[in-house]
């Protein structure tokens, strides 16, 4: 059962990598095309999830979709990740001021909930792709930056820490080696399972129209834009909006299975 | 009637078939050991008795009674009856097994209430007395972490005995204590024996078992290889196993060193303070090619005097007066926690020889030299350090230590956590290395009978200070003061 569920899972996030790198593999229409004499048509042989009101084809808007709603996630994740890590590990061996200054910028980035924080910024770059990834990058940073500090603080003074700076491995050397590779492990667990609402909040500030602009095919930009004649055409919205519940699920399932395999190996 | 009575035990856990049909009885009134290694089942054998294995595992018995009940086709609600009331248990992590927001007074009630018995306060310090719990009517009211580990051991065991079972099972309950605590507890639990009660002590250490059962079940792999009086078992044991186990619950002293080697290090006066006192005044002579030990209770400063010596620590005042500059290396306690987990352990030697300057080329061919010199099959490079045995593990810090070509050894508690026999071949294994390299080496241990095995001259320690030092021999045969004394008489 579970192992069904990874492989579904797997098989899923393949399918959007392939959507996101080789998009004409799937889709053979045009995202672009409009064709206002087959505006709103239910989904069918010619258009299996339909075409919306401009006429254009639903499943190559949500297959060339993918690669920017799907890629902004994973950037912003990965952004965060490094992010994380360089400001958490420094402020673990920096002196205590610098530490103490850090450390309530973060918990006052923590007070405020997630998405309220990517607005604000989002609000403040101004609408767009790279700005909504910049928004969610900053939205989940506090979380790895303490965590990347706690891990460097424990990691430090960790026993096998000790025993190569006794075997003369230099400070630097030991830090680089020991304490960094083991602060990013923690940290990929985490990733792992972050990517899923930095999708997710990618998704909801494209749909409130912060995130790429019409004509361009985005999850989040389509589920909004079908949403006056949800009534008349539930399919310009439902297919895009299954991408991303899909995608969502599929990767936290993945990267509890992850977690699960690496805190196992590391017991 | 017996108070257990056991026939054909056989567990199997996870498909595997772990304890094979092990036998054996236990008469009201007398302690029996079940002794072994590790991975030898004799705890899942003691869980069995109770009803208790762990998830996964599966238990077949042709005749399994406790306290005159056939406990072979009992539910859960049926050993519920029978635990605590006729058969209970005593675990080794007193600190685990007792509810650290609940009072003392409370732990030892609840048995009797569960039970249905009429539990007062007069009843409850009755038994806290009857373990010899000193101040008892105070300690009703203290929370575990409040007591040290003796007297926690001694509330487990009052809890134990409060809804007054026939059976009692003491599982490595001593293990964890320093020398002189657990020969008092050992005296608690002669004493229950005595008092009519039918004991079941797990251990894998005979001198433990030597001071307390009358008779001992020796297993290994899952099997019984040997059983009988105990006195007889240590006198001509039968079986290879038990004559193992035997001679290294006895380790032979070592003989007094001929050569009085030069001073090489001279510590004068070495104190340091954390938040209380961990060494005070400690002055000492380390000689070349000779080991000293250190020996001493939990907290009585033996860690801090060898960190210091390898100078990973710093004294707050005297000195530490090294003869002409040497290469110091410190073996860890736990070699699991001195290793980067996510390194292999070949990882891990290339570093140690790298940072002691040995060229690139030659570090994969050194490091597999190293594994060989401490009796290691180069194949274990490529693991981690989860994937070694203890032993194993052991003996690839040691290796590791070396690629420095150190001079001088310092090792801190370095075979404590190892089984008997496997300690026995660590030991061996440090006295060639020192021999074959001229090592000279400072050996810290809790253990009097292993500091006996490896050392010249010996530091006795209590709360921070050096009570009495000298030669191994004289030490051992004349001790001047009374904390030697009473560490002799308990490893005895």
């Amino acid at each position: 059962m579970k192992a069904a569920g990874l492989w579904i899972a797997g098989l899923y996030l393949a399918l959007i990598a392939l959507a996101a790198f080789a998009p004409d593999l799937l889709a053979t229409h045009d995202p672009l095309q409009t064709d206002v004499r087959a505006a709103l048509q239910p989904p069918s042989g010619a258009h299996l999830f339909g075409t919306d009101q401009s006429g254009r084809d639903v499943l190559a808007r949500v297959v060339h979709g993918a690669a920017r709603s799907a890629g902004i996630g994973l950037l912003a994740t990965a952004l965060a990740l490094v992010t994380g890590l360089a400001v958490g590990a420094l402020s673990g061996i920096a002196p205590r001021w610098a530490d103490a200054v850090l450390m309530r910028v973060t918990d006052i980035l923590l007070a405020f909930p997630e998405f309220l924080v990517a607005l604000i910024v989002v609000a403040v770059l101004g609408p767009g792709g790279a700005n909504v990834a910049i928004a969610v990058t900053i939205a989940a940073v506090p979380v790895y930056i303490r965590l990347a500090r706690t891990q460097t603080r424990t990691l430090r003074v960790a026993e096998h820490v000790e025993a190569a700076r006794i075997l003369r491995v230099g400070r630097m050397r030991a830090f680089v080696r020991h304490v960094v590779p083991g602060v990013l492990g923690s940290l990929s667990v985490l990733a792992t399972i972050g990517i899923g609402s930095a999708i997710l909040a990618a998704a909801g500030l494209s749909f409130l129209g912060l995130g790429p602009a019409e004509p361009q095919p985005e999850w989040g930009l389509m589920l909004a834009g079908g949403r006056n004649v949800l009534g008349q055409a539930w399919w310009i919205s439902v297919f895009p909006g299954l991408a991303i519940t899909l995608t969502v699920i599929s990767a936290t399932v993945l990267g509890r299975a992850l977690r699960a395999r690496m805190e196992g190996r590391a017991a | 009637m017996s108070a257990v009575d056991v026939q054909g035990l056989r567990i199997a856990f996870g498909g595997r078939i772990v304890v094979d049909d092990v036998s054996f009885t236990v008469e009201p009134g007398e302690c029996v050991a079940i002794v072994g290694e590790s991975g030898a089942g004799k705890s899942l054998t003691a869980r069995a008795l109770l009803g208790l294995l762990p998830d996964g595992a599966s238990a077949t018995t042709e005749r399994l009674l406790v306290a005159g009940t056939d406990a072979g086709r009992l539910g859960e609600s049926g050993w519920r009856s029978l635990r605590g009331r006729r058969i209970a248990l005593v675990s080794q992590d007193a600190l685990a097994a007792l509810d650290p927001l609940r009072r003392i007074g409370r732990e030892v009630a609840e048995p009797m209430e569960i039970h249905g018995l009429r539990a007062d306060g007069g009843r409850v310090l009755a038994l806290l007395e009857s373990v010899s719990m000193p101040d008892a009517e105070r300690r009703v009211r203290s929370r575990p972490h409040e007591l040290s580990g003796g007297l926690r051991q001694r509330a487990l065991i009052a809890s134990a005995l409060a809804a007054d079972p026939e059976v009692i099972v003491a599982d490595e309950a001593t293990t964890a204590l320093d020398a002189t605590v657990q020969a008092r507890i050992l005296e608690l639990l002669r004493g229950i024996a005595d008092s009519g009660r039918a004991v079941v002590f797990i251990s894998h250490d005979f001198a433990a078992v030597r001071r307390v059962a009358d008779r001992v079940i020796v297993m290994q792999a899952g099997r019984i290889v040997e059983q009988g009086a105990v006195d007889e078992v240590m006198r001509s044991p039968r079986s290879d196993h038990a004559r193992e186990l035997v001679a290294a619950s006895s380790p032979v002293p070592r003989p007094a060193s001929p050569s009085s080697g030069a001073p090489l290090l001279r510590a004068v006066d070495l104190s340091k303070s954390f938040d209380r006192p961990a060494v005070v005044g400690a002055s000492f002579v380390l000689r070349a090619g000779s080991t000293l030990g250190v020996v001493g209770e939990s907290g009585s400063g033996k860690t801090t005097l060898a960190r210091m010596i390898v100078g990973v620590q710093h004294p707050d005042s005297g000195a530490l007066e090294w003869v002409s500059p040497q290469r110091v290396q410190l073996v860890h306690q736990n070699p699991l926690g001195a290793f980067d987990p996510r390194w292999t352990i070949g990882r891990s030697l290339r570093e140690a020889l790298q940072a002691a300057g040995a060229p690139r080329a030659l570090r994969t061919k050194r490091s597999l030299e190293l594994l060989a010199e401490v009796g290691l099959d180069g194949s274990l490079a490529r693991r981690r350090p989860h994937e070694l045995s203890g032993g194993q593990r052991q003996r690839a810090a040691i290796a590791r230590s070396l690629a420095a070509d150190p001079q001088v050894l310092v090792l801190d508690e370095p075979v404590s956590a190892l089984d008997p026999t496997v300690r026995q071949r660590v030991l061996g294994l440090l006295s060639s290395l020192q021999r074959e390299r001229a090592l000279t080496m400072v050996f810290v241990s809790h253990d009097l009978a292993v500091i006996a095995a490896v050392s010249d001259d010996v530091l006795v320690m209590q709360d921070g200070v050096v009570v009495e030092q000298g030669a191994v021999a004289d030490v051992f045969a004349d001790p001047r003061h009374s904390f030697t004394r009473e560490l002799l008489a308990a490893g005895r």
